[in-house]
């Protein structure tokens, strides 16, 4: 799974600009689900048909869609000023590395002279230098999209890498997919678009699946860093289930069950309430008439920065959790 | 069916570039985008265009009390579609239907808002004079002592400020709130008030459309240009291969209300949303650039990448850039970042739709006094009218 997962988060793919990825995803799943379809606003939902008149249509949800930049003016002297795509701390750019879709890579800067120097830089003081070295041959324009750009590292059970958030979700879905022997259920694998600015991609792929029920694998933060958010989750303690978020209060009945089914299978897991941030659940939740919608979350630290930090064995207890939930009934 | 070919301009010399030179001309060689062409005179407005707009731009309408520019609208399109209704909102939904219309013919949206910014009555004092409060993102600090027309009547008033010279030095530079704010009709009693205008009942500015040079000059010309561009869309002489589904919609500025739900009774294959965006092109107070302009007035329409509310449908942004380049139409790229449009909530509807924004730029938006250039309202037309003559299926195949 973890040459997959490098793929997965080394590729660019900022909310609107999912392209790459969802082509990437769709190779890697391909003839394994019994349809793979596309809808309207890109998001990618690989169906595996229901097997069992009691099976229910089950909602799987794991954003494509990475946090970044977009360019929104070139000066005189091709320096890129620009605007943020999600939640893009300020913090994390200055000297961060920025790819554009076409490969053009680009390092963010920040204003020497500006209002204030002992604090934390405006995004409208920082600028993306691409390397032009004359108005004529800038390679980027009003409205260009990049991602930030890092390799993966491993350091043991340990890796980090740029969107973690939620290339590891999409890489769960994938490994899920992969190793789902029977299910009694109709499941839909939706590979969502757009998380990061607004939960829009989920939201409407739920209106066109109208399942019985979702869940969305999406990242949480953790409690476990030096004088770190008071916050029970940490890296190394199993798959999290999630209570609630700034978004959602995750049905108790999937919260209830996800606990059930982990206990039987003898999973690691930890239970989540995370205080501000939400997921594609939240979304599924109200749409249409609304549905019951929990999460499963890794726990990650460095959340939105370029180096996010996840904990393989965590990543596991997640698949292996989906896989046991799907390959038995559900009662809710 | 035959499509109207879209003219290939003969390349001519490059224009001398201009100071506040257009996005375009830095665009890079492998983007293999034609030379940059001189601008192609745009389309004069007609007299009875001009007068449409003026029409518009002078009635009030305020959200959710739209019908001043709903009645005018009605009677510009009635003639020219197959179906009109309005809607349990108050929006203007209107069909244009293709040659051969079926349940298989695609459809289109375009969007247009009919309201604008302004105040609501919220009561009145023992002096005669009215409380009020704003509906929508109307710019505080140009409120006091401007002249309003209230109710529906349009009785003129006053916004009322304590005269500069009686102002100690401190007040002077305080902000007043809109709670302080009161509009003065020249009565002196509240019952004599109540006889006039009733809480609840809407307040615009007074500002009188005129032509002044190349620009129009005006309230709300966001966004009556925006109907104005769609009523010259469906009184175009074209036949289509979508049914064409206008709607003017109510309360955008107040969150995009009226357009949520046009968007999930149409259920169009995609939208194109007509606004306006602010031009905020002039020059910094310091010396610095001005990198913030979201959009320049005189470089066209401005076309949406993305704002608050939506990232546009990178396929209908290309199609766009597509149509205007090969009919030598000057366009820009509003600046990506804050702001949003009906667009917002249209992309979102039912199972997603494939949505762009396309919008006139002005200058002084949500003010009692905007500008924006003839010739960009002009070209806005003329891409929109070239967009929908020029759409198949195929802009929104991957």
């Amino acid at each position: 799974m973890k040459p997959l997962l490098k793929k997965l988060v080394e590729a660019y793919g900022p909310s609107g600009y999912e392209g790459q990825v969802r082509d990437l995803i769709r190779a890697e799943i391909r003839n394994i689900p019994d349809y793979i379809t596309m809808d309207p606003l890109g998001n990618l939902i690989a169906v595996v048909k229901k097997k069992a008149k009691s099976g229910k249509k089950v909602m799987l949800s794991a954003h494509m869609d990475e946090i970044g930049v977009m360019v929104s003016h070139i000066d005189e002297r091709s320096y890129a000023r620009f605007q943020n795509i999600g939640g893009v701390f300020p913090l994390h750019c200055v000297g961060s590395r920025v790819r554009f879709a076409d490969g053009t890579v680009g390092v963010i800067g920040v204003d020497e002279k500006r209002d204030d120097a002992t604090k934390i830089p405006a995004l409208s003081d920082l600028f993306i230098d691409v390397g032009a070295t004359s108005k004529d041959d800038c390679p980027v324009k009003v409205g260009d999209a990049a991602g930030f750009y890092r390799p993966m590292e491993e350091l043991g059970h340990r890796l980090i890498a740029k969107s973690m958030d939620d290339r590891v979700g999409a890489a769960i879905l994938i490994e899920t997919l992969r190793a789902l022997k029977s299910t009694p259920h109709e499941v839909a694998f939706v590979f969502s678009v757009q998380e990061e600015v607004g939960l829009r991609g989920a939201g409407t792929a739920a209106f066109g699946l109208d399942a019985d029920l979702g869940i969305a694998v999406d990242v949480t933060r953790t409690g476990d860093t030096p004088n770190g958010l008071k916050m029970a989750v940490e890296l190394g303690g199993g798959a999290a289930i999630k209570v609630r978020d700034s978004g959602m209060i995750a049905d108790p009945r999937i919260k209830d069950l996800l606990v059930q089914r982990a206990q039987e299978a003898r999973i690691k897991t930890q239970l989540e309430i995370l205080e501000r941030g939400s997921t594609d659940a939240a979304a599924m939740q109200i749409a249409r008439g609304g549905l019951p919608a929990g999460c499963i979350s890794i726990p990650t630290r460095y959340l939105h920065s370029p180096s996010e930090m996840v904990d393989f064995r965590d990543v596991q207890a997640c698949v292996n959790l989906l896989l046991a939930v799907l390959q038995r009934p559900i009662e809710i | 069916m035959a499509k109207k070919p879209v003219r290939k301009a003969a390349p001519k010399p490059r224009r001398p570039a201009a100071r506040l030179a257009p996005q375009r001309a830095k665009a890079p060689a492998r983007d293999q985008r034609p030379q940059l062409q001189p601008l192609v005179r745009p389309p004069k407005a007609t007299a009875s265009e001009m007068d449409l707009l003026r029409e518009l731009c002078n009635a009030i309408a305020v959200s959710g009390d739209e019908g001043a520019v709903r009645r005018i609208v009605l009677d510009a399109i009635r003639d020219h579609v197959d179906e009109v209704r309005v809607d349990a909102l108050g929006n203007v939904l209107a069909v244009k239907r293709s040659k051969r219309s079926s349940q298989r013919t695609p459809r289109l949206l375009v969007a247009a808002h009919m309201d604008e910014v302004g105040f609501m009555l919220t009561g009145h004092e023992s002096d005669g004079s009215l409380r009020f409060e704003l509906v929508g993102g109307v710019e505080e600090r140009t409120l006091l002592g401007k002249p309003v027309l209230v109710g529906p009547k349009r009785l003129p008033g006053v916004i009322g400020a304590a005269p500069v010279h009686l102002l100690k030095d401190d007040r002077r530079n305080a902000v007043t709130k809109v709670s302080q704010m009161r509009i003065d009709i020249g009565v002196d009693s509240a019952d004599a008030a109540k006889r006039w205008v009733k809480m609840g009942e809407r307040g615009g500015f007074t500002t009188e459309f005129a032509v002044v040079g190349p620009s129009l000059r005006g309230k709300a010309l966001d966004n009556r240009l925006g109907c104005a561009t769609l009523i010259e869309l469906l009184r175009a002489p074209a036949v289509y291969d979508f049914d064409l589904h206008a709607a003017f919609t109510v309360q955008e500025e107040v969150g995009l209300r009226g357009a949520r739900v046009v968007a999930y009774a149409v259920d169009p294959a995609c939208a194109f949303v007509l606004d306006c965006t602010p031009a905020r092109d002039l020059p910094s107070s310091d010396d610095r650039e001005n990198t913030q302009y979201n959009s320049r007035l005189g470089l066209g329409p401005a076309i949406y990448i993305s704002d608050k509310g939506m990232i546009s449908n990178d396929r209908l942004v290309r199609y766009l850039q597509q149509t205007a380049d090969a009919a030598g139409l000057p366009y820009q790229f509003r600046q990506p970042g804050g702001g949003g449009t009906d667009a917002g909530a249209i992309h979102l509807a039912r199972e997603g739709v494939p949505t762009v924004s396309v919008s006139v730029p002005g200058r002084y938006p949500h003010s009692p006094v905007m500008l924006a250039r003839t010739e960009d309202w002009r070209n806005t037309v003329k891409l929109m009218r070239l967009a929908l003559e020029n759409w198949t299926p195929q802009v929104l195949k991957r």
